[in-house]
């Protein structure tokens, strides 16, 4: 085997798609700042997993989510020992952060994959920066998103009845409903995203193999480098991969959110039954993605010094991305309620209302507020420049869609056609631990990723060097 | 009373071992069964981790090997097959045994089919061909197996509170006998509830031959004394009313809940009247004045709220009225002179046809007065017969007990047996029954449960349950029937016979012995084996009822007579006390199923409340489940708020049987005791009640919070007159199906159908026990009821129309509706729920994972849902009472009513084996056969001359959520109400306000 | 620097890869075979006394019904009590050791206990009655039991073995009058005279595999 020095990649580059990129994706185009070498791109970069002493502030905050994590899989434990009773569920309101947290965690796993390969078929490589940790953002989301609708499940141990496989019972999965469709749905697009993820990664552990010093690290990422050697016929195949995987990505984003839309819309309950749900879904899903996306960039732009890849200009894209689809959202708002008054349904009608003015009405006052209200402020190009408040934003953001979430789930339900069966979801502490170990098991999966993956696709930052020495 | 906390957990007062216990579910109750594990728990806690008893252990297991991922996946046991060494007779495995047999409360019997699986009671049913029953039963006697079965039940002789045995017992009272032989049984004393028993009435006749100086005392809290005082009152007799509802075309009553409480014949009656010969709705007319609301109320065309005591001025001023040629008649502060007027118009027109009731609980002048009526429109002989009082012995039974207490206090009383009852709970407060037990020598109990009573007695016996045991009891009518045991004795209990043939010297006494001696001698002769077996097989004595006598009003006794003037002190409040609508007085405090079971008018369940009416709640700012304290002649209790729409003003309603503290892990410490107000004097109501609200709040569990129907319309009704002029615009046009996208489904064979006359169901919920006792339905605890958890299959929905000072009241069961397009099954991920070739949508419980999406998806939320493992799988004896043709549903799958699956099943099969068609009527659903109204008729409406097709054929029927095109299979006849025409002012309620809340 | 992954270590990883695929089928299987149903498929059962049903339906002529008397009329069809068996045995074989249990079980009205051999999953609700009456041989589902000394389990008794004859009776009904009969076997035009019984017997096949049919 051959190690292939950093600096004999550029070469290697198949000029053709230097030219295929030349020229291109000038709306939204980056600059990176000219300082940068090749070397330097491999040296900063790999320098965070190899070089870099641990930082203080990445031990305490790994101890923090390792925490949240025990109470994640403590919640979890006691849940299958117990059943999920230990939830506020109950008849009429048989689902409630279970789902929640299912469809905010699965809203969120939207933008990683969507991002990198939207931008990579529309040859906007100033995403380049950013896909990578997005893309890890959804695999782990993704994942999290993925045990909900397990654990929700009364008898969880029997989740894969949902799978066709022969069986001496000879019986199939109800292909009518959605339920069997999301499975399928959430399958296919987290095999996809990793697959996405790995195949850019490969280029990537080759280098931090013959970078890293230390013989075990040089094991480790030589096993996950696959025996990368850089020829020119694995960059072919490589790119021919990427291309396909990331055409096959764009459209199972949109049939994912569609399938979770649908989850609601084939219900009969008045507030789920609409055929706007599977874009409605789509659009919210890549609000609250781009949202998180935000947050973590703003984070690791400062932890790790990044601003040289991360530049404001990349910040200020996806802010105008949120604020394109804050509208959409609140687009969607307005429709719900004219539908609702249009149809004339009395069920529907009063469904609109009580979520307005009925015993949850603050949920969904507070979530207009955070959803359509504060966005708006991303019209300020001085807002748009300034980290911190984008940070401060994308965070209300997140908070407002796992109210709205909240309350398309819960309000629906709780008082749906015959008053006698109305009542009331109240959560208990089992179902906040939940929630917050979720939270603190995405967090701690993050933690991790920095420290042991480029968190910046060393390989696109190059060629977007090379483009832009080659276009100046 | 019990204080609540955040997760309002119960807590019990010190439990039978002293030691306060907290549980939240039935399996919960279990896990403190066995003694190491009776500790206190955290409230709130779930699961006691300290304590992981075997079921702990496997859900452990599960859940790492769910957390595997291969989760219950292990080997099947090898198992053994036991057969017998000598087979009993008639008893194939796996096929069921009906025996006749009754059950009494009060001492009136119900003529009962009792099921018994493999020699275990299981299921009870009304016997046909007994005249109380008619094949229906009320809750009580659904609800009884239960009690057999209860863990809780007392399980050996004690003495002093030490375990002892019954042959020690027997040498104690023998010794004593000497004594008592001595002096001619002087200081003996026999304590009993009502006796309609000829056995038992002859084996006490002849102790007190053979003891003439012992006295029998009869004492029960919820007594008929009034009934027979107003007989004295009026005819100088006491005497049985028999009313005849089935005649009757107007009715009258005053405070009387005949379509309430126990006994089902009266409803059965009422309901048949409804239905004119021609099959045409037929309502008659339904006049209430009432104190507190009942079901009785809430079915009548005209229900006045009057305070108890403002009733006998009703009484006085109908009678009156009728006396009156012109009928001109005088108002009552609750019923206005128009009001009275019609009403007798009413029952002038109809004089003969008409009948007037008073209420067990109204003062005996009440019931006199209601007697003179009758006579005075000739309804005696017609619509009421009176004969001879079904109980032994119709002496006044405060008096007696008063009589017994003074006795004691005298220091007169040396031996005390105290045989069924619980006076010491349940006696008048005044009375202090258990401090006076301490003067007296011998004391014994004998009861199902070791309770209050049993603490303060010497010697406590176990009873046998009334399947464990021979008695004979009479019904309504005097109807004898002869109670015959479906099993020995689980736990050695003894009946009261047994106890008695000890004071009668008999040394091995058996109570089968004492009744068929008896019988021997009252019925001699030849023929006696084919008489014996003739009773036990029809399970009553024919002919045995008691023959009307003719009466004459007592010279001196004028009902025309106005009423006393009645001063009272407006700053004060009446208080009415009233027996629970579940737990009775206080014996049934230990039965799951009744405390569970919501009641009818408040939807409350495991608990009592003060009912107070909207205008005094809104006048002293009271709320639901504020706590007050009520303070009624020196003695004070505290107790919820709960507001009843129609409740009369400046009046507050406690219901008796609860704040018991030895009942068992069920009842204890759940509600208030408000026998602690009650006074021997005004047993049933009094004046001078102090409310003073606190700033506590007591959580209640209530099944329902909505009770408008928003405008949606689940319950259509309407007047006779607009029946007359254009049903169909009052039922709007959910009866034309609408159009679908689906391919019609054709279903050749049988299609079964329900349909639901909401025009007889008078909401009594006999068809919720039916169906919990049928099909192994769990119970799940106050906690998991506040969730909104309960398992109920049908549930009784209420709804109120109009203001809540005058509220229409309309009952509606909801089981499942069986959809031909049911939205439940087309979201289901695995066809967990499915439906069959006959149309029955099923659950399969062995194929659902739990994902909920069924619930979410049916518009009736009639699915229910095991959220935590309900059914308890650790009790012998609870497993022993479940039917074993119902699968014992697991937690986390779904389940809902299944129109009796099993029932169609086994008589299908039975029906193939001869290559014939079910008959119809040949499967009955369990609520159906419980239905005292016959509201619920089941069949297949594929026959066009089945019962449920002639019913939906009805220009009554309606769709409930029709519009949503779901395609029910159960149906709904609409509510008719028949309110005269020169009261439509007065009419209870305006339908067209929707104004409670 | 030296290289880590030399050919060698390659083939090594390539070979250890394949292992643990292999293993993971391996354990399935292994897990699989670990919960099936007990007594296995065709493996006779020892009871205690060793009972032969050849013995007694082949040598002594017995009717099935004879012991099993209820599996005409009740779900469920019936193990003989002791006194059934004490009807031929309290004069034939007093002396034989091998049924000193059967005596001893009589003599002190303690039950014998029988290894159960056929048992069907558990949630389902199998009546024996309405199969007879509608010609479902006793062979049909336990095999002939007149060649075998020790009783096994000739069928799997699982969800898809009752399935295949629900939702095609048509292949294994026989005459009522053979029914209890060991010796019969399907004719050559079996088809055509299951679907002539089907017709005679009433069965309504449209509800055969019904959940409700055996699941309540």
């Amino acid at each position: 085997m051959t190690t292939a020095t950093p600096d004999t990649f550029a070469p290697d580059l198949p000029s053709s798609l230097g030219a295929a990129s030349r020229g291109e994706g000038k709306s939204m185009a980056v600059r990176l700042s000219d300082t940068h070498s090749f070397a330097s791109i491999s040296e900063k970069i790999s320098g965070i997993v190899l070089t870099m002493p641990t930082p203080r502030w990445w031990t305490i905050a790994f101890a923090l989510c390792s925490a949240l994590s025990l109470v994640f899989f403590g919640a979890i434990s006691y849940l299958f020992y117990e059943g999920v009773g230990i939830w506020g569920l109950n008849v009429p309101v048989v689902w409630a952060f279970d789902i929640t947290n299912y469809v905010w965690w699965i809203a969120i796993a939207m933008s990683g994959t969507f991002i990198s390969a939207a931008l990579h078929l529309t040859r906007q490589p100033w995403g380049a920066s950013i896909s990578r940790f997005a893309e890890a953002m959804t695999i782990f989301a993704l994942a999290i998103a993925g045990i909900f609708p397990i654990i929700h499940l009364g008898r969880p141990w029997f989740f894969y009845w949902l799978a066709p496989y022969p069986n001496v019972m000879s019986l199939w999965p109800q292909w009518r409903s959605p339920l069997v469709w999301d499975f399928f749905a959430i399958l296919a697009y987290l095999l996809l995203s990793l697959m996405f993820w790995y195949l850019g990664l490969i280029p990537d552990f080759a280098t931090l193999r013959d970078r890293a010093r230390s013989r075990s690290a040089q094991i480790a990422y030589g096993l996950l480098a696959l025996g990368w050697r850089g020829e020119a016929r694995h960059w072919q195949r490589h790119r021919g991969a990427h291309l396909l995987l990331a055409g096959l990505a764009v459209p199972l984003v949109v049939s994912v959110h569609s399938v979770v839309g649908l989850d609601f819309a084939t219900g009969n309950t008045p507030g789920w039954h609409s055929t706007i749900f599977p874009p409605f879904f789509v659009a919210g899903a890549m609000f609250s993605g781009f949202a998180m996306a935000m947050t973590i960039a703003v984070l690791l732009r400062r932890a790790f010094d990044l601003g040289d890849f991360i530049t404001d200009r990349h910040l200020d894209n996806l802010a105008k991305l949120i604020l394109a689809m804050g509208l959409v959202l609140a687009y969607s708002y307005v429709m719900e309620i004219f539908m609702a008054w249009y149809s004339a349904d009395r069920y529907e009608v009063y469904t609109a209302l009580n979520r307005m003015r009925g015993p949850y009405a603050p949920v969904y006052w507070a979530l207009i507020v955070c959803v359509v209200v504060v966005p708006q402020a991303l019209w300020s190009r001085r807002v748009r420049h300034a980290p911190w408040v984008l940070f401060g934003i994308s965070i209300v953001i997140n908070v407002g869609m796992w109210l709205e979430r909240f309350m398309l789930i819960v309000t629906s339900q709780h008082r749906d056609f015959l008053p006698s069966a109305w009542g009331m979801f109240y959560p208990t502490i089992w179902d906040w631990a939940t929630l917050v170990g979720s939270i603190g098991f995405f967090a701690w999966l993050l933690l991790l990723f920095v420290r042991f993956i480029p968190l910046i696709s060393m390989t696109e930052m190059r060629e977007l060097l090379a483009q832009q020495q080659g276009g100046s | 009373m019990a204080h609540s906390d955040d997760q309002q957990e119960r807590i019990a007062q010190a439990a039978p071992d002293g030691r306060t216990v907290f549980w939240r579910t039935l399996e919960e109750w279990q896990r403190h069964n066995v003694s190491e594990e009776r500790m206190p728990r955290p409230t709130g806690q779930a699961i006691d981790a300290s304590a992981v008893d075997r079921r702990g252990f496997l859900r452990l297991m599960a859940a790492s090997l769910s957390l595997a991922g291969a989760g219950a996946c292990s080997r099947a046991p090898q198992q053994a097959i036991v057969p017998y060494v000598h087979a009993p007779p008639q008893l194939a495995a796996g096929e069921p045994l009906y025996f006749a047999t009754a059950a009494g409360l009060g001492g009136y019997a119900v003529g009962l089919l009792v099921k018994s699986d493999g020699g275990r009671p299981t299921k009870v049913e009304g016997n046909p061909s007994h005249p109380a029953s008619l094949g229906a039963t009320d809750i009580f006697a659904q609800a009884c197996v239960l009690d057999l079965w209860d863990p809780d039940r007392s399980q050996a002789v004690t003495h002093s509170g030490q375990v002892s045995t019954w042959n020690a017992f027997v040498a104690a009272l023998e010794s004593r006998m000497g004594r008592l032989a001595a002096d001619a049984g002087a200081g003996l004393r026999i304590l009993t509830e009502s006796v309609t028993s000829p056995t038992l009435t002859n084996q006490l006749r002849s102790l007190l031959q053979r003891f003439p100086a012992a006295v029998w005392h009869q004492y029960q809290p919820i007594n008929r004394d009034n009934v027979y005082e107003g007989g004295r009152l009026a005819f100088g007799e006491p005497v049985e009313p028999r009313y005849r509802f089935d005649r009757a075309r107007v009715v009258l009553s005053l405070d009387g809940d005949f379509l309430g409480g126990p006994g089902v014949r009266h409803m059965r009656d009422f309901a048949a009247a409804r239905l004119g010969e021609d099959g045409q709705p037929h309502p008659g007319r339904l006049y209430a004045v009432e104190s507190t609301p009942t079901l009785t109320g809430a079915f009548a065309d005209h229900r006045f709220a009057a305070r108890f005591s403002e009733i006998e001025a009703v009484a006085r001023a109908i009678a009156q009225a009728l006396a009156s040629p012109a009928g001109e008649a005088q108002g009552t502060p609750a019923v206005s002179a128009v009001a009275i007027a019609g009403c007798v118009r009413d029952l002038r027109e109809n004089a003969a046809e008409s009948l007037v009731l008073a209420g067990d609980a109204q003062p005996a002048i009440v019931h006199a007065l209601a007697y003179a009526i009758n006579l005075r429109l000739g309804n005696v002989g017609r619509t009421v017969a009176y004969s001879a009082p079904v109980l032994s012995q119709p002496a006044s039974q405060a008096d007696s007990l008063r009589t017994l207490v003074a006795d004691i206090a005298a220091g007169r009383v040396d031996t005390l047996l105290v045989l069924e009852g619980n006076p010491v709970y349940s006696a008048p407060a005044d009375l202090d029954f258990g401090a006076q037990l301490a003067k007296i020598g011998l004391t014994v109990h004998l009861s199902l449960y070791d309770d209050e009573t049993s603490a303060q007695c010497e010697w406590h016996v176990p009873q046998a349950h009334f399947l464990e045991s021979w008695s004979d009891t009479r019904a309504f009518d005097g109807t004898i029937s002869i109670q015959q045991p479906l099993i020995a004795p689980l736990y050695g209990g003894k009946s009261a016979h047994q106890v008695l043939a000890v004071l009668l010297g008999q040394s091995t006494p058996n109570d089968y012995q004492a009744v068929r001696d008896y019988w021997s001698k009252a019925h001699a002769g030849a023929d006696f084996e084919a008489f014996w077996d003739a009773a036990l097989h029809r399970g009553f004595v024919e002919g045995s009822e008691l023959p009307p006598k003719a009466v004459a009003l007592k010279a001196g006794f004028s009902p025309e007579r106005a009423a006393p003037a009645y001063t009272r002190d407006e700053a004060l409040l009446d208080i009415v006390f009233a027996p629970d609508p579940t737990v009775w007085d206080g014996r049934f405090a230990n039965n799951g199923w009744l405390q569970e079971l919501p009641k009818p008018l408040t939807k409350l369940t495991w608990d009592n409340a003060a009912l107070v009416g909207p205008q005094l709640a809104q006048r002293l700012g009271l709320d639901n489940e504020d706590v007050v304290e009520l303070t009624y002649r020196g003695a004070s209790v505290k107790a919820p708020v709960w507001i009843v729409p129609g409740h009369p003003d400046k009046a507050v309603t406690v219901t008796l049987g609860y704040g018991r503290h030895r009942a068992g892990r069920i009842g204890n410490g759940a509600g208030f005791n408000a026998y602690l107000l009650r006074r021997s004097d005004e047993p049933w109501c009094g004046h001078g009640l102090e409310l003073r609200k606190t700033t506590e709040k007591y959580r209640l569990a209530t099944t329902q919070h909505h009770f408008t129907m928003e405008g949606r319309h689940p319950v259509r009704s309407m007047t006779l007159a607009q029946f007359h002029r254009d049903h169909a615009a009052e039922l709007g046009d959910e009866r034309q199906p609408n159009p679908s996208m689906y391919q019609p489904v054709q279903y050749e064979g049988y299609a079964w159908g329900m349909s639901i006359n909401l025009d007889a169901c008078t909401g009594c919920a006999a068809c919720t026990i039916a169906c919990q006792s049928e099909n192994n339905i769990p119970i799940v605890g106050k906690t998991e009821v506040r969730r909104g958890r309960e398992m109920h299959w049908i549930r009784v929905d209420r709804y109120y129309q109009g203001s809540a000072e005058r509220p229409r009241t309309f009952f509606q069961p909801v089981p499942c509706m069986h959809c031909e397009r049911a939205p439940c099954e087309t979201v289901c991920p695995v066809e967990a729920t499915v439906h069959d070739s006959e149309g029955l949508n099923l659950q399969v419980y062995n194929r659902c994972i739990g994902t909920r999406f069924c619930s979410n998806n049916c518009p009736y939320k009639v699915r229910r849902f095991n959220f935590l493992q309900y059914s308890d799988t650790e009790t012998e004896s609870l497993k022993a009472q479940r039917n074993p043709e119902v699968t014992v549903r697991m937690r986390g799958v779904m389940e809902k009513c299944t129109y009796c699956v099993q029932r169609i099943t086994n008589a299908r099969i039975e029906a193939e084996k001869g290559n014939r068609r079910l008959r119809d009527g040949e499967v009955l659903t369990a609520c159906q056969a419980a239905c005292p109204t016959g509201a619920i008729v089941f069949g297949d409406i594929n026959d066009p001359d089945s019962r449920v097709s002639k019913a939906k054929s009805s220009v009554l029927r309606y769709a409930l959520l029709g519009e949503l095109n779901t395609r029910p299979r159960t149906t709904y006849l609409a509510r008719l109400s028949n309110p005269n025409p020169e009261l439509q002012d007065q009419q209870a309620g305006d339908p067209t306000a929707e104004s409670v809340g | 620097m030296a290289q880590v992954f030399r050919p060698g270590l390659v083939f090594v990883l390539k070979v250890g890869a394949a292992a643990i695929l292999l293993g993971c089928v391996t354990a399935v299987l292994g897990w699989r075979s670990l919960i099936a149903e007990s007594p296995a498929i065709d493996a006779p059962v020892t009871q205690i006394p060793p009972f032969s049903h050849k013995h007694h339906i082949s040598d002594v002529g017995l009717d099935c019904r004879f012991c099993h008397a209820t599996v005409e009329t009740s779900a469920f069809a019936g193990i003989p009590p002791t006194s059934t068996c004490m009807t031929c045995h309290s004069q034939l074989f007093k002396d034989q050791s091998m049924l000193a249990p059967l005596f001893a079980s009589f003599r002190e009205e303690r039950p014998l206990r029988w290894i159960r051999v056929h048992r069907l999953p558990d949630f389902v609700y199998f009546n024996h009655g309405i199969h007879i009456a509608k010609g479902v041989g006793c062979s049909t589902c336990h095999g002939q039991v007149e060649q075998m000394p020790l009783i096994w389990r000739t069928q799997s008794l699982e969800m898809e073995w009752c399935l295949a004859c629900h939702r095609a009776p048509e292949k294994f009904l026989r005459p009522r009058d053979r029914v209890f009969d060991m010796a019969w076997r399907a004719p050559d035009d079996q088809l055509e005279q299951g679907q002539r019984l089907l017709a005679d017997y009433q069965i309504n096949r449209s509800r055969l595999a019904d959940c409700s049919n055996c699941h309540r």
